[in-house]
């Protein structure tokens, strides 16, 4: 391997879709009521999930809330654009733990397009992934079996089915 | 790590390892189901391994790949269903949202 190639790091994930919706609606249920369409077996709480809150504004929180009132932090809001962008710092590491000084960044777009909304996701920065991975490799699978690995498993058995 | 990052910079390996995250698959049903030839897929395979993203057992004649749990490649590819997952299930909620 030469050092041009050691600089490439894995693909951002990429995904765009076509909302019927109008912008200020897609914009606002995505950042204002994410509680309302997040999967709630994609979790950290252990009471259940009972919202998903981002704060309304740069600098603000991004975090889960369980049905007992618990708090898990995900990450931050880093810029509040309504109705056209949303960045939100994902600061769950490797091993699914908050940690504030790992950050990878969430980027969604919302461009109007008739009466629907194109909505243009990308989740970015994921080498930090891999220097975190790397240094907790030992600790990776019992992360994985314990926390969120147990979705991986639900995915492939939907996926299957 | 680095070699993890070359492997999965290439958008060819990076779609084997998501496919990879349905269920373990041999060379056969990987390159039936993508837009690449068999000596392709083996040859993208054989860079998947020697960066730890992917492993393979033999089962009978035929050698069975599937991604490697302890890898980067296994991080990113949940992350991609995830997301997947996640943004259909939205998409259904702010279209429901629009007809209020």
């Amino acid at each position: 391997m030469n050092v041009e190639a050691q600089r490439i790091s894995p693909a951002p994930i990429r995904k765009s879709l076509r909302v019927r919706a109008a912008q200020r609606k897609a914009f606002d249920t995505f950042a204002g009521a994410m509680g309302s369409w997040w999967l709630k077996t994609h979790s950290l709480v252990e009471s259940g999930q009972k919202d998903v809150i981002v704060e309304p504004r740069a600098g603000g929180r991004w975090y889960e809330v369980g049905n007992d009132g618990s708090e898990k932090q995900w990450g931050r809001v880093l810029a509040w654009e309504a109705p056209d962008r949303l960045l939100l710092a994902w600061q769950l590491n490797a091993e699914w733990t908050y940690d504030p000084d790992f950050e990878t960044t969430v980027e969604v777009r919302f461009t109007e397009d008739g009466d629907h909304t194109i909505v243009d996701f990308e989740h970015r920065d994921l080498d930090r992934f891999g220097a975190n991975a790397e240094a907790v490799r030992g600790d990776y699978d019992t992360g994985m079996d314990g926390g969120w690995g147990q979705l991986l498993e639900n995915y492939r058995a939907m996926a299957e089915s | 790590m680095a070699n993890q990052f070359a492997a999965l910079a290439e958008p060819m390996r990076a779609r084997i390892v998501e496919t990879l995250a349905i269920r373990p698959m041999a060379v056969g049903e990987l390159a039936a189901g993508l837009p690449v030839t068999r000596p392709g897929v083996s040859q993208h395979l054989k860079v998947l391994k020697e960066a730890q993203l992917v492993r393979d057992r033999a089962e009978g004649t035929r050698r069975i790949y599937s991604i490697d749990p302890a890898g980067l490649g296994a991080l990113r590819a949940w992350l991609d269903r995830f997301w997947e997952q996640s943004l259909a299930a939205y998409a259904a909620a702010a279209e429901k949202e629009d007809k209020k």
